[in-house]
Formats: structure tokens, sequence, C-alpha cells
């Protein structure tokens, strides 16, 4: 079981890597291809990194360690992340420490470094960009652990890996009004935390609609390269995350090794298949005023709240 | 058995010799003198907390001590745990105040180094490490306001130099000494019911008494503590005494004062009343919650760094009563495992957040001794100047946002877990109260996260707005180790929380429930009938190191060729370089969050255009005025402050000055006073 599950966790971080930047290249791809462009390809978010990584790294004028640890961090979280989140087994050796608000927490503390780098700057680009996306960051955070919330009761523990297993034996749970509602709720909180249409828009750099990009708009080089690979990391793992909560078919929860490389070949058709759905749905979407965003999240505030007042009140039947 | 007494008598033997040394000591060396002291006093009490913690347990009566009812002092694991905060809080500060108070020049050192300040500080630093100990009404109200009473002075210690010392000073002693009544005549009643004054006996007589009387006397008593601990409502005094308190004594009192106000609504509604009905709880989560969230927020408006930071407390207290609510809620309905872990979550939060808010405190300090300037908005660029102080203050802030690896995280996750978990208690009482709970305290870490990069980006980083803070020097060595002591204790309290296990658990059952051991070893395990979690915040911290090694070997390795990390220009959109003034201030990075919680907070807006006279169209100044006054004070406190003046106006008619008029009201208030007894008996 070890020797499969050390493989399994290899597999996992393995396909996250190299499959990030190509998901997100997938999804400029379907969206070029519905507005009627031919696109640049698949492979061109690696060919970028690849360009970025070989360039001089440069640091702006009065800039301190702040600036420079950030990307780093980033990374690093979204490799935690990586590895803890069960995409393909939910039996690893790390399937003890795959505590969902830790999750949210380290997704949390790389949004946190990429702010302080943004203030560290100086500018006041980096100030307005640090400054919208921790509000955002701080809206989200309830929705995120409501929904961490109704999805724990039914599982009683917030461990992921209990809760994919739990999910993936009884599906019942995720056609459930709390398993629907939670569902909702979670995956606005997910293109909020990835910074998706209609929350932000990672292709825009007007001052008046950017968040992310206004707070990393100092970077250049490797590290350019670094928070741009971090960003696409956590959208993979978040909708592999989305994946494995509420379709977790297919996942494997038992030490086969078939088992496993079929779930990661599951998964990666998954997590395919949202993200070119949500490439096309933000083809007809408008990014929202900043002060409307707030209404979004509170919406999915209160559907994750239903989903909790759910699962408790018909939970016992 | 004789560590208990002992460190207690050396504490007060030097705490005793610290402010005679104070009074008497000539300017030139007082600071160390007492400063050593003072830490003296902490690491004695300290020490008797931990031997209490480990399981140890004294009591003693000294019947000449005070008139009429002699001193009862008893040391339990729970009063331990509050003893050691506090020792190791006073142990760090006192160090700390020797490097504050050195060297002249220096803004507000003056404040705290004169002789009434030395005297009083150690005193204070006693009384901290003295009230837990408590075992009978007298001592305990004896002891309460000693510690009310020496802080006051404290917070006064620089009213030459701010007129606002004073108003806060002012707000400060009416409201310590209006919960000081609430506590006497919450207590006064309890002991009426209850035959005896003792602890002993007032747990002894609570069987006899009826709901409502048990009722009357949490709420008084838990008003009182719920002040103290700068709860919403009564939390005014809060975020205007702590920031005009020289630092060292905003440290002391934000880390180790405002936990006693805890220890006392535990102490009460727990150990002496023994539990109670749901809607105490209630009640106590309602405050709670509203502390948390509206403490944040004030947190996320204000532009001074210590009134952040005071405001940040008002936000902790909360979230550690919420969690002394929902113990006691389920200890209501029966579940004492889940009503232990609810309770260690709370009592390790007033742990973490001792440690980190007296290192935020100590560093704030820093900068306004550095600096003479607390607007985080006139701050900026400290990074540079002040590194090791800007370092500090990122390890408080990393604990104080409750995200890995900080120790906040340690506690509010539990917290979270016993929140979750809750919801193994039936009732719709529970089923309702616990989502809303988890909200309050997912949406408080949210905006504590917001919060303190705010305070670490705009004040530390980026560029000097101010001239002094562009000026700014590094602070003495002493002050560095204090800060340096906290820092390390907030490491420790992060890496390898199962230290506090043992002692966490005995807390928990002095008070009278089973616990479950949530902590042990090198992490947290929550473990209950059908549920179970982990955290081990070692293997959090070391996936994060090699995750950190193997990005950054990566990026070396596709660099191909070592290249040199060169400097350039910010982009300037070209129109030439960028300068401080238009980076993001405090008050600009608020700005969304002022929006988003615009019918929360209620904030007053003031644009004044004026014109040049030649043209309405072209501006000769814009003057732009925001403020975020405290709503809830506004709405509570200015209408009874308003009835008050009105009163007392109105009632000079009755003060013409004539002594006959006077000797007539003394002559019918007498008679009156007669009758009503003929007639009432």
């Amino acid at each position: 079981m070890n020797a499969v599950g050390y493989a399994a966790i290899a597999l996992q971080v393995g396909a996250v890597v190299v499959g990030a930047p190509l998901l997100t290249g997938l999804m400029r791809q379907t969206r070029a291809r519905l507005e009627g462009r031919a696109g640049a390809g698949v492979v061109q978010p690696w060919r970028d990194t690849r360009k970025l990584l070989r360039k001089e790294p440069i640091s702006p004028v009065g800039t301190g360690p702040a600036f420079r640890w950030a990307p780093l961090l980033l990374v690093a979280t979204a490799l935690v992340l990586a590895v803890l989140v069960p995409l393909v087994s939910t039996d690893t050796p790390v399937r003890g420490r795959a505590d969902l608000i830790v999750v949210v927490a380290l997704l949390a503390l790389g949004t946190l470094a990429l702010a302080l780098a943004g203030l560290d700057t100086g500018t006041a680009f980096g100030g307005m960009g640090a400054s919208r996306e921790m509000t955002i960051a701080a809206l989200v955070e309830p929705t995120i652990l409501m929904a961490v919330f109704a999805l724990s009761i039914p599982a009683g523990s917030t461990n992921l890996p209990v809760i994919v297993a739990g999910a993936a034996d009884q599906p019942a749970r995720l056609t459930s009004p709390a398993g629907l509602l939670a569902i909702a709720a979670l995956a606005v909180a997910v293109l909020a935390e990835s910074g998706r249409l209609p929350v932000d828009n990672p292709s825009t750099h007007l001052e008046l609609t950017m968040v992310h990009e206004a707070m990393v708009l100092e970077y250049a080089g490797p590290d350019l390269a670094l928070v741009e690979f971090g960003a696409q990391l956590r959208l993979a793992v978040l909708l592999g995350l989305l994946a494995s909560l509420f379709a977790p078919w297919g996942i494997a929860t038992s030490g086969s090794l078939v088992a496993v490389l079929l779930a990661l070949l599951l998964v990666v058709l998954k997590v395919a298949v949202l993200g070119m759905a949500l490439a096309a749905a933000e083809v007809f979407w408008a990014k929202l005023r900043l002060f409307r965003v707030p209404e979004l999240l509170a919406g999915s505030f209160l559907l994750a709240l239903l989903a909790v007042t759910a699962s408790y009140f018909l939970g016992g039947e | 058995m004789s560590v208990i007494p002992a460190a207690l008598a050396t504490a007060t033997g030097l705490g005793v010799a610290g402010a005679v040394a104070g009074l008497v000591l000539p300017q030139r060396g007082r600071g160390v003198v007492v400063g050593v002291v003072a830490a003296g006093v902490g690491v004695a009490g300290g020490t008797a907390g931990v031997a209490a913690l480990g399981g140890s347990r004294w009591s003693a009566q000294v019947s000449g001590l005070l008139p009429l009812a002699g001193a009862y002092v008893e040391v339990d694991a729970l009063s331990g745990l509050f003893m050691a905060v506090a020792g190791a809080v006073v142990a760090a500060v006192a160090v700390y105040g020797v490097g504050y108070v050195a060297g002249h020049g220096s803004h507000g050192a003056y404040g705290l180094g004169s002789r009434g300040a030395q005297a009083v500080l150690p005193l204070f630093a006693l009384s901290l490490l003295l009230v837990p100990t408590a075992a009978s009404v007298t001592t305990f109200l004896m002891l309460w306001e000693v510690m009310a009473l020496t802080s006051l002075l404290l917070v006064l210690a620089e009213h030459r130099a701010r007129p606002a010392v004073r108003e806060a000073a002012l707000w400060y002693a009416v409201m310590t000494h209006l919960g000081l009544v609430l506590l006497l005549v919450g207590f006064m009643v309890y002991a009426a019911q209850a035959g005896g004054e003792t602890f002993t006996a007032l747990r002894d007589g609570r069987a006899g008494m009826s709901p409502t009387v048990r009722g009357l006397v949490f709420v008084l008593t838990a008003m009182a503590f719920t002040s103290k601990a700068g709860l919403v409502p009564l939390h005014a005094w809060l975020p205007r005494a702590h920031p005009e308190a020289p630092s060292a004594v905003s440290a002391l009192m934000s880390a180790a004062m405002v936990n006693l106000g805890i220890y006392g609504l535990l102490r009460v509604g727990f150990d002496l009343l023994g539990g109670g009905p749901a809607w105490w709880w209630l009640l106590v989560m309602a405050m709670g919650g509203l502390s948390a969230v509206y403490g944040i927020l004030q947190a996320a408006m204000a532009s001074d760094l210590k009134r952040l930071l005071a405001y940040s407390t008002s936000e902790n207290m909360g979230l550690v009563v919420l969690g002394a609510g929902a113990a006691g809620l389920f200890a209501h309905a029966g579940n004492e495992e889940l009503a232990g872990l609810a309770l260690a979550a709370a009592l390790l939060h007033v742990v973490n957040h001792s440690a980190f808010k007296a290192l935020l405190f100590g560093a704030a300090g820093s900068v306004l001794r550095a600096t003479g300037e607390r607007n985080l908005d006139l701050l900026g660029g400290l990074r540079a100047r002040m590194p090791v102080t800007a370092g500090l203050f990122a390890v408080g802030a990393l604990g104080a946002v409750a995200l890995p690896p900080g120790n906040g995280f340690i506690s509010e996750w539990l917290l979270l877990q016993s929140m979750i978990h809750g919801l193994a208690v039936p009732g719709v009482t529970t089923a309702s109260v616990l989502p809303l709970a988890v909200a309050v305290i997912a949406l408080s870490a949210g905006l504590a996260a917001a919060v303190f990069v705010k305070a670490l980006g705009v004040g530390f980083f980026a560029r000097s707005r101010g001239a002094e803070a562009a000026a700014a020097k590094e602070s003495p060595l002493l002050m560095r180790v204090g800060m340096g002591l906290l820092a390390a204790l907030c490491a420790a309290l992060a890496l390898v929380p199962g230290l506090l296990g043992d002692g966490l658990e005995r807390a928990v059952a002095a008070v009278g429930f089973s616990g479950t051991r949530p902590v042990s070893g090198g992490g947290l395990r929550v473990r209950l009938e059908e549920v179970s979690a982990t955290l081990s915040p070692l293997w959090v911290v070391a996936a994060l190191a090699v995750a950190l090694g193997a990005v950054m070997a990566t990026v070396q390795w596709a660099a191909r060729r070592r290249q040199r990390r060169t400097q350039a220009r910010l982009w300037d959109c070209g129109g030439g370089v960028p300068t401080p003034r238009m980076a993001y201030t405090a008050t600009s990075f608020a700005e969304p969050l002022q929006r988003v919680f615009d019918d929360v907070l209620a904030p007053e807006q003031d644009v004044d255009v004026t014109p040049v006279r030649e043209s309405a169209y072209l501006v000769e100044r814009v003057r732009f005025r925001n403020r975020v006054p405290d709503r809830i004070e506004h709405r509570l406190y200015r209408p009874v402050l308003d009835v008050l003046a009105a009163a007392g106006q109105s009632a000079r008619r009755l003060a013409g000055g004539s002594v006959h008029v006077y000797l007539g009201y003394g002559f019918f208030g007498l008679v009156t006073l007669l009758v009503v007894l003929v007639v009432g008996w």
C-alpha cells in the first residue's frame, strides 16, 4: 500500500506541475476558438515559463525580502496543496494531514504573501491590487469555511480523504440538497480564490479592473514566471479539489496501482472538462464591478449556510 | 509542593522591593533596577503558574492580612495557566521596558521612566500574577482593584505629552470602576445567598440558590469581566487606553490584563456557579461573536497602529469568549468531552494571543519610540531602517492572522474543530448557533489577514511617507531581546504546541470538564465519538520548507547560468518616478473594506472643494476628511452620557449655595429615611 501511496502522490504532483500550465493553455485556447481567434496553442504557457525563467532576475529599487520571497512562497504553498489534496487516491501516506482547514489556510497564505509583495513595491498599483485582493480574500473566507463545514457534517471530519472517500462510497450525499448547495457555494469561492471571471479578469491590465495583475505588476523574469506558475498551480489544484469533492467517481480508494493510474487519467479528464467549461462560460461573462463582488460572495455564503442547515435538518432522514 | 508558595512569596517580595526602588532610586539606573526586579516578578510568578500547571495545588489563609475577612489564596491549574501566561509576558516586557526607558531624547521614554511610573510598574506586574490566586471575594476584589488602579496610573504616564492620554484615562477609570461596582453587587448577592465569601463557600452555596439569583449573579459578573476583556459593547475604554499607554504597559494590558477578564468569567461561570442554562452561554457567545467581527472591522479601518492592535485584542478576546460560551453550551447539553475541547481551544487561544499581542505591541512601541509616530499613513519604509523590529512584527503578525505556520492558527483550528464537531450535540440551538459561530470565526480570520497585511505592508514595507519614519533608528538591544523572547515563545507555541498539552488538560479539568487531550506530542488531535481530525504544525512547516527548497533549486537549474539579481526602476507608466506620496496608505488600503461594510461602520466623509476665484471649474484646493467613528460607542454611550449630563445640569438648581438649604436636605433626608424604615417594617 505504501509504495503505491507514494507513487500516487508522485504521480499527482507530477501531473499537477506538468498539467497546470497546460490547463491554462487549454482554457485560453478554448476561449480563443470560441471568440473566433486562432489562439496560441495549449503549450504556450510552458513556452512563456521557459522564456521567463531564463531571463535575468530583476528587483525594482526599494523592494525588500517580501518582494523577493513572495513568488517562491506562493509556488511552495501551491505545491504543498498539490501533495495534500486527494486527486488520484484517498489512500496516501499524507491522508492524515490533508485537513480541509489547513488547505484553505495554505491558499490564504499564498494570497497574503503576494499582497505583501504588492505593498512592498510602494507603488499605487501594488497597493491597489493588494487592497482589493485582501478585501476579496477576507470575504471569501467565511464562504469557504462554511462549505467545509457543510461537507464535513456527513463525513464527521474535516479530513479531505475521508470526505472524498465517503462521497465516493455514498453518491447520494452529493445529490442531497446540502451537497448541491455546498457545490454551488464552493464553486463561487473557487472562482474568487483563483481570480477568474466574474471576480477578477486574469487577462486585463486596465487599472480600473485589475486585482491580481495590479499586485504583481512589478514582477519580471523568473519571478514573474513563478507568480504565473503559482497562479496556474492554484487553479489546477482548486479545480481538481472541486472535481474530487463533487465528482469523486473513479478516485482510487485502495492500494492498487492500476486503480491509481485509471484515477489519474480520470482526474485529468475531469479537470480538463471543468477548465473548458469555465473558459466557455467566461466568454459570456463580464467582470463584476469590484463593489458588486461582495454581493456575489454574500450570495454564495448564504448558499453555504443553507447547505449546513440543510445537512443538519435533512441529515437525520 | 512548596514551589508555589515560595515562588509567590518571592514575586511579592520582589514586587514591593521594585516599587520602593522605583521611588527612591535616581533617574540613572532606575530603569535597569526596576526592570530586572519586574522581570524577577514575572519569572517567579510564572514559575508558580507552571508548577500549578504541572499538577501542584496550593491554598492558604492569612487571617490578619485583610481586615474583617482575612485573605484566602488558592492556586489550581486554571489559575496556573493565567499566571504562567502573565509571568512570561511580564518577564519579557520587563526586559523590553529597560531598553524602552533608557536613553534621553527618544520619544516617550520619559513617561514610563518617571519616578511614579517606575514605582507602579512592579506593583502592576505583581497584581497581574496575584489576581488568579485569590480564593475569596474580598481578596479577589482587592487584588482586582489594585490591578485596575496601578494600570490606570501607568496609562497616565505620558499625560504631559498628549491631552488625549487624560481623556483615555478618564474613560478607563470610569469604566473599570463601573465594572468594579457590577462585580461588587454580583458577588454581594452571591455571597449573601451562599452564606460565605470564600470561593469554597460560594461553590457549596450554589446548590441552594434560585435560578433567577444565579442568572443575576452571572449576568452582573459577566458584564464586568467582559468589559475588562474588552468585549463589545463594554469595550469603549480599550481602544482609547491601550494606544495611549506607554507601549510596554500596552503590551502588559493587552496580553495579560484582559486575560484576567476571561479568567474571571471562567472562574465564576464554570467553577463557582458550576455552569448554567443555555441562555447564559448564548449571551456570552453573542457578545464574543459581535466583538470578534466588530473588533476586527474597526481594526481594519484604524490607521493608528496601536489602536489597530487594541481593536485586534477585542477581536481575539471575542474569539476566546466564543469558545468559552460554546463550552458552556455543550456542558449544559451534557457533552462534557466537547465542552472540554471548546474550553481547551479557548484557553489555548488566550495563550497564543498573549504571546503574539505582547510582541506586536512591543514592536509598535519600538516604532513609536524611534519615530514618535503611530499613524500608519505617515510611516512606511521601516523595514530598511529597523530590520529587526520589522522582522519581529512580521512574526507577531503571522500569529495574528491565524494562518500556518503562525501560532494563532493552532488555536483557531482547534476552535473551529470544536464548533464543527459541536453539531454532535442535538438540538436546534446548537444547529443554528454553531454555523454562525463558524462564520464569525472565518470572517474575523479573513479580515485579520487584511488588517495585518495592512499593518505590516503599509507600516513597515514600501517607502517612508514621513520625515520621522525616514530617519528612524533601530531600537536598543534590550528592547530587541525582550521582543525576541516573545517571538521565540510564538515560534514554540506554533511548532510544538504539545508542550502545553498536559497543563492545558489540567486547566480544563480544574473547571470540571473531562478533557480529550486535544494537544499532545507533535500535534493536535481531536478524537471524539465518530469524528477525528489531526493537525501537525511541524509537518506543515517542514512541507513548506521542502517545497520552497525544491522551487528555488528548480529556478536555479532552469536559469542555466547563475545570474546576478539587478535593480531597476519601478514601472512609472511613463509619468516620472513615483513618489512615496503616490503609494497606498493605510486609509486607502482599507477603503474597499470600508465601502463593503459601509452600513455597519457608518463612516463620516467630508469633501471640501475650493475653486479658484476666477472660475468655478478650476479647483484651488480639495480637502478630504474621512473618519470611522466607533458606532456602537456613538449610539450606546452618547445617549447615556447626554442623559447624565442633563441630569447633572438640572440638579445644579438644587445646589443654590446656601448652607441653610443643604442642612435642610440633610434633615429631610434623615426624616424620609426614618419614615421609610417605620413604614417598611
